[in-house]
C-alpha cells in the first residue's frame, strides 16, 4: 500500500520538476530539473516492478541510474566546452583540414 | 517480526516520499540556481536512502534486494557529485550564489520585493518603538553593561603590562 503512495509522489515530484524545467531561466536549471527527474525515474521503475510482482525492475533501475550519471556529466561537458569530443569544441576542426 | 518490518518499511517509504515532495516543491520555488541545487540535493540523498531502505526491508534478503542496495549506494554517491558538477560548471560559467540573476520580468518583481521588505521593516521598528518593549530593551543594555564590567573586573594585567601603560601615560602629555 506504501509502495502505490510512494510511486503517486514520485510522479507529483516529476511534474513539479518539469514545471522547473520549462520555466528554469538558466540550463543549468533546466539540466538540474532533469537529473532529479532521473533519479524519481528510477525510483519509480524499482517501486513499479513491487508493486506489480515483478522485482526484476531493479536491474532497469541500475542501468538508468549509470545513464543518467553519465549523461548530466556529457551534458555538463557540452555547456562548459561546447563540445564532446577530447579538446571540447575544438576537435572538429583538425589541423589538416584547417590547411588544406 | 513480520509485521513489525511491514510498518518499518512502509514509514520509511513514507518518509523517502515526503522528502522527495519537499525537494521537489523547493526546486520550484526557490528564487536562486544554487539554492534550488540545495533542494535537489537534499530530494536525491534522503528521499532515495529512505525509499530503498523501504524496499530492502520489504524484499528481506535475496538477490534482488542486493542489486536494489546496488542502486541506493550508486546514487547515493553519485548525484551529490553530479548536482556539484552543475555548481562547478555554473560558477565558472560566471554565475554567482551571492547574487540572483535576474532575467527580464524577475527583475522588476525582485525590486517590488525589496520595497515591500522595506515597507514591512519600517512598520515593525516603529511598532517596538511605540510598543511596550522598551522594557526588554533596557534589560538588554543592563545585561551587556554588567558583562562588560565583569569583563573589565576578570581581566588582570601582568606587572609589565601595568608598566607599559603607566610609561605610555606619563609620555603623552
Amino acid at each position: 500500500m506504501m509502495m502505490i503512495v510512494a510511486l503517486a509522489g514520485c510522479g507529483v515530484a516529476m511534474v513539479l520538476a518539469l514545471v522547473r524545467v520549462a520555466r528554469g531561466p538558466t540550463p543549468f536549471d533546466r539540466l538540474l530539473a532533469v537529473n532529479a527527474i532521473g533519479t524519481l525515474v528510477i525510483l519509480g521503475v524499482a517501486l513499479h516492478g513491487f508493486i506489480m510482482g515483478r522485482p526484476e525492475f531493479v536491474d532497469i533501475s541500475i542501468l538508468y541510474a549509470v545513464i543518467n550519471f553519465i549523461g548530466t556529466f556529457a551534458i555538463l561537458k557540452l555547456f562548459s566546452t561546447g563540445g564532446l569530443g577530447d579538446r571540447g569544441g575544438k576537435a572538429r576542426i583538425t589541423p589538416e583540414t584547417d590547411e588544406g | 517480526m513480520e509485521l513489525l518490518l511491514a510498518w518499518l518499511s512502509g514509514i520509511l517509504l513514507a518518509l523517502g516520499t515526503i522528502a522527495l515532495l519537499v525537494g521537489a516543491l523547493g526546486l520550484v520555488r526557490l528564487p536562486n540556481l544554487f539554492s534550488r541545487i540545495h533542494a535537489v540535493g537534499m530530494m536525491d540523498t534522503a528521499g532515495v536512502a529512505f525509499i530503498t531502505l523501504g524496499m530492502l526491508l520489504h524484499e528481506g534478503f535475496s538477490l534482488i534486494s542486493v542489486k536494489l542496495a546496488v542502486v541506493g549506494i550508486f546514487l547515493f554517491f553519485t548525484s551529490p557529485i553530479a548536482t556539484h558538477a552543475v555548481a562547478q560548471v555554473a560558477y565558472k560559467g560566471g554565475f554567482s550564489p551571492l547574487e540572483q540573476q535576474p532575467v527580464g520580468k524577475t527583475k522588476v518583481k525582485a525590486a517590488k520585493r525589496k520595497v515591500a521588505q522595506k515597507a514591512s521593516r519600517k512598520k515593525v521598528g516603529a511598532a517596538e518603538k511605540t510598543g511596550a518593549k522598551k522594557a526588554v530593551v533596557k534589560k538588554i543594555a543592563n545585561k551587556i553593561l554588567a558583562g562588560k564590567k565583569a569583563a573589565t573586573k576578570t581581566v588582570t594585567r601582568t606587572p609589565a603590562e601595568k608598566q607599559k601603560k603607566a610609561a605610555v601615560k606619563k609620555g603623552a602629555p
